[in-house]
């Protein structure tokens, strides 16, 4: 009844093709932006920010990366830690050699550095496809942990080989380090993740987008009508190391504070992301903002519900909480193989006709 | 989405503080790979507190309230874990991994929580003037190292020149810690010195154990934990390295790591900070009071275990500091920074050990403000595999003090650079 079109005119070319053609879309996705940006900095708490809200939306950076190699261009990647590790540990230099710049531009900074690691890495792509490059990319998760474990400069030569986020400031407002304020880490962590969002909704619609999909679609078909596989596949790793390494630093410098190669951004880190665009969507924005909210927050709620409501062990709820994380994963790819995204399409088609499905 | 944002929200609330009671949290792990020896750590540390509770009433009058936050040793659970139980008035840290101690080192020190990283986490923080919140007494991995090689030198008839001594090490933070002291007693003592890591979680060590089978060293020093320490020990039986030359640190030398291998690994040495066996009065409390009362934190199968023994230490180390804190302040409900005074002024003495049932548990030691460290008091055991026991086969000694020392100052005084600390004690 709400949700539909009809009486909402498009006069324009522009307004065709907005992001959100519904008008109901387009006022929640304002109040969804007003909330994040006005609302939630001034009730968030320390846990809120560091066990719900800051990983969702640096695990969404890093699905959003991830999504635009896998699910736009169709190049399995299985070496998304090691190129979160690369942001991480990019920040970790530049924050400690040049104090003076704003962390902000480290960030972005750490995510160039990430893109161009990733494209060396893609180059196999130009010659192999399907599991061959998952494996190719796969030697890449190890080879890097493998580097920032075993070379000391990456480290500066700490003796626990661990690196430590020193304190930097926004405009004099601490964002990293133990005394940064829950509603700064969030609102900094917010501001990356909707500016990675449009530039990637806006690269995925337009030229590049379409190259990507034609390459992942039938590449052969693609070269045919004029798409060089050369350009298409390499923007693609490097705009998707470019995020990935975004989510990386945020990862270390914003949340965690302080990490090791080896056990922040193992082989674990890369099937989490894997999974959650899995269970998000391929090939959809919403899809991976979607599946980093559903695999943040469903451990926490069964922690929660398991725990502290139910008084159980905490050795039984975590294995459980293994058995439905996977069940879950079972029952999405047998009931909605194309994610949450899906079904909230399939949900929205249904809006629009409901009460009068006829 | 919005059922589970009400849900949580409403889980929260009911975790509410409750007040008047002392909090611990334990951040424990019994799943993963490492579950092997975080379980019987995480049953002595809550048993410790449940006899008191059940025996005594609580510390003070006061009754304990053991909040159990399961980590797997994964340094992201670990922080949602502190952050969930942080307001709940915790009193004290204590989360048996060192990746975990290095990211709550900042956090508690800027919350003003106090956190006890008995013989693991960040060395250094023996330096009570950098680390004004952190205790690693009483003792820390470089004393470990630096006892491990008095000991070999003694095997060796008085001296390493010449001799090849590998550290087999978990390749993560807890396992890279030792490196620095090893390579300044390599330039000391004269010996060849090279390090092998071992990734998570350490199942595969063929290659590792090739290597040690060419390289052919005089000793071999082990810092591993969970399931690495069985795979390390059998692993070490199958190339037939003499166990007698194998060490491990206090974390790799608890009946289960060394059982698997049977015969194969006895003589196995480990190095250990406090007594061995079930051979305590409080023991028998925790058996009457807690397991035969049903209220064992875990099967009630570990108690006189080396690790559960461990988390009996734990617990009865900051039952004392909380005893302390009440005395001084006089009043039974303690504040976090009351319990990091005490702690900074703890004395255990003899007395002490035994009116807990703990007599000659561990060595004596005094922390100062300037020492939150201890005096790194280690002694070695080995493994008799025909009457499945630990025996102490030396006395406590001290660690090199020359040698730990600088070291300390050095790591600590670039960790206070970094974050502009500036130096307390004054």
């Amino acid at each position: 009844m709400l949700y539909r079109e009809a009486g909402d005119f498009k006069t324009s070319y522009a307004k065709d093709n907005q992001t959100f053609p519904i008008k109901f879309d387009r006022v929640g996705y304002y109040v969804a932006l007003i909330v994040a940006f006005l609302v939630i900095p001034f009730v968030i708490n320390d846990y809120w920010a560091n066990a719900i809200l800051l990983p969702f939306l640096i695990y969404a950076i890093a699905a959003l990366g991830l999504n635009i190699l896998v699910g736009y261009c169709g190049q399995v990647s299985l070496g998304t830690g090691g190129f979160m590790a690369v942001g991480a540990y990019a920040s970790y230099k530049l924050m400690t050699a040049f104090p003076d710049v704003s962390i902000f531009f480290h960030v972005i900074l750490s995510g160039g550095v990430t893109a161009i690691v990733c494209v060396l890495f893609g180059l196999p792509s130009l010659r192999i496809k399907g599991f061959y490059l998952a494996v190719a990319t796969l030697a890449a998760q190890f080879f890097l942990v493998w580097l920032f474990n075993r070379v000391p400069w990456f480290y500066n030569y700490s003796a626990s080989g661990q690196i430590n986020a020193p304190e930097r400031t926004v405009f004099g407002i601490e964002v990293t380090g133990p005394n940064a304020e829950a509603w700064a880490t969030y609102l900094f962590s917010l501001v990356f993740l909707v500016a990675s969002a449009l530039i990637a909704r806006n690269l995925t619609r337009g030229m590049a987008g379409r190259k990507w999909m034609a390459i992942r679609d039938m590449d052969i078909a693609a070269e045919i009508i004029g798409v060089s596989p050369l350009k298409a596949k390499i923007s693609a790793f490097a705009v998707s190391g470019f995020f990935v390494g975004i989510s990386g630093a945020l990862f270390f410098a914003v949340y965690l504070g302080a990490a090791e190669a080896g056990d922040s951004f193992g082989i674990t880190k890369s099937f989490l992301v894997l999974f959650m665009i899995i269970i998000g969507g391929l090939g959809s924005i919403f899809g991976s903002f979607a599946g980093a909210a559903f695999l943040v927050l469903l451990p926490v709620v069964l922690k929660v519900v398991g725990v502290d409501w139910l008084g159980w062990p905490t050795d039984i709820v975590a294995h459980l909480q293994l058995v439905i994380v996977g069940g879950l994963i079972i029952m999405f790819l047998i009931l909605e193989p194309h994610g949450l995204a899906q079904l909230w399409r399939v949900t929205k088609q249904k809006l629009r006709l409901w009460p009068f499905p006829h | 989405m919005k059922k589970i944002l009400v849900t949580t929200v409403a889980a929260m609330m009911a975790a509410a503080p409750a007040m008047a009671e002392l909090v611990f949290p334990s951040l424990s792990y019994r799943t993963g790979p490492f579950a092997a020896s975080g379980i019987p750590f995480a049953d002595g540390y809550a048993d410790y507190f449940t006899l008191l509770n059940e025996r005594d009433g609580g510390i003070g009058g006061e009754m304990v309230n053991v909040i159990e936050c399961e980590t797997a040793y994964n340094t992201e659970k670990g922080v949602e874990c502190y952050e969930a139980t942080k307001d709940q008035g915790a009193l004290l840290y204590q989360p048996l991994s060192t990746g975990i101690t290095y990211q709550l080192i900042p956090k508690a020190t800027a919350d003003g929580i106090p956190m006890h990283t008995m013989g693991y986490g960040r060395t250094s923080a023996k330096n009570g003037k950098v680390f004004s919140n952190v205790f690693n007494y009483p003792v820390n991995y470089w004393d470990g190292a630096s006892v491990g090689i008095k000991h070999f030198k003694e095997v060796a008839g008085g001296s390493l020149k010449g001799k090849k001594i590998t550290l087999l090490h978990f390749n993560g933070a807890y396992g890279k810690e030792p490196i620095p002291t090893l390579e300044k007693l390599a330039e000391i003592e004269g010996f060849e010195f090279n390090a092998i890591p071992i990734d998570y979680p350490g199942q595969e060590q063929k290659s590792q154990w090739l290597q040690i089978r060419r390289e052919r060293p005089d000793f071999v020093l082990f810092w591993g934990w969970g399931v690495m320490n069985q795979v390390a020990v059998q692993e070490a039986a199958n190339v037939r390295f003499p166990m007698e030359n194998f060490m491990g640190i206090w974390w790799s030398g608890a009946e289960q790591d060394v059982l698997p291998a049977g015969d194969g690994a006895n003589g196995y040495k480990a190095l250990q900070f406090h007594n061995v066996g079930s051979d305590f009065p409080v023991f028998g409390d925790i058996q009457k009071y807690v397991v035969d009362a049903g209220k064992a934190a875990g099967a009630g199968d570990q108690i006189g275990t080396v690790l559960y023994n461990r988390g009996v230490y734990a617990a009865f180390l900051a039952a004392e500091a909380a005893k302390d804190a009440q005395a001084a302040n006089g009043t039974s409900s303690i504040t976090p920074a009351m319990m990091r005074d005490a702690m900074e002024a703890l004395e255990i003495t003899g007395a002490e050990m035994a009116a807990a049932g703990l007599p000659n548990f561990g060595p004596e030691f005094k922390v100062t403000c300037e020492n939150h460290g201890g005096d790194g008091m280690a002694a070695v055991a080995q493994w008799d595999a025909s009457a499945k026991k630990w025996n102490l086969i030396s006395d406590f000694v001290a660690s090199d003090a020359s040698v730990v020392g600088p070291l300390i100052e050095a790591d600590s005084a670039a960790y206070a650079a970094e974050n502009n600390i500036e130096e307390r004690c004054n």
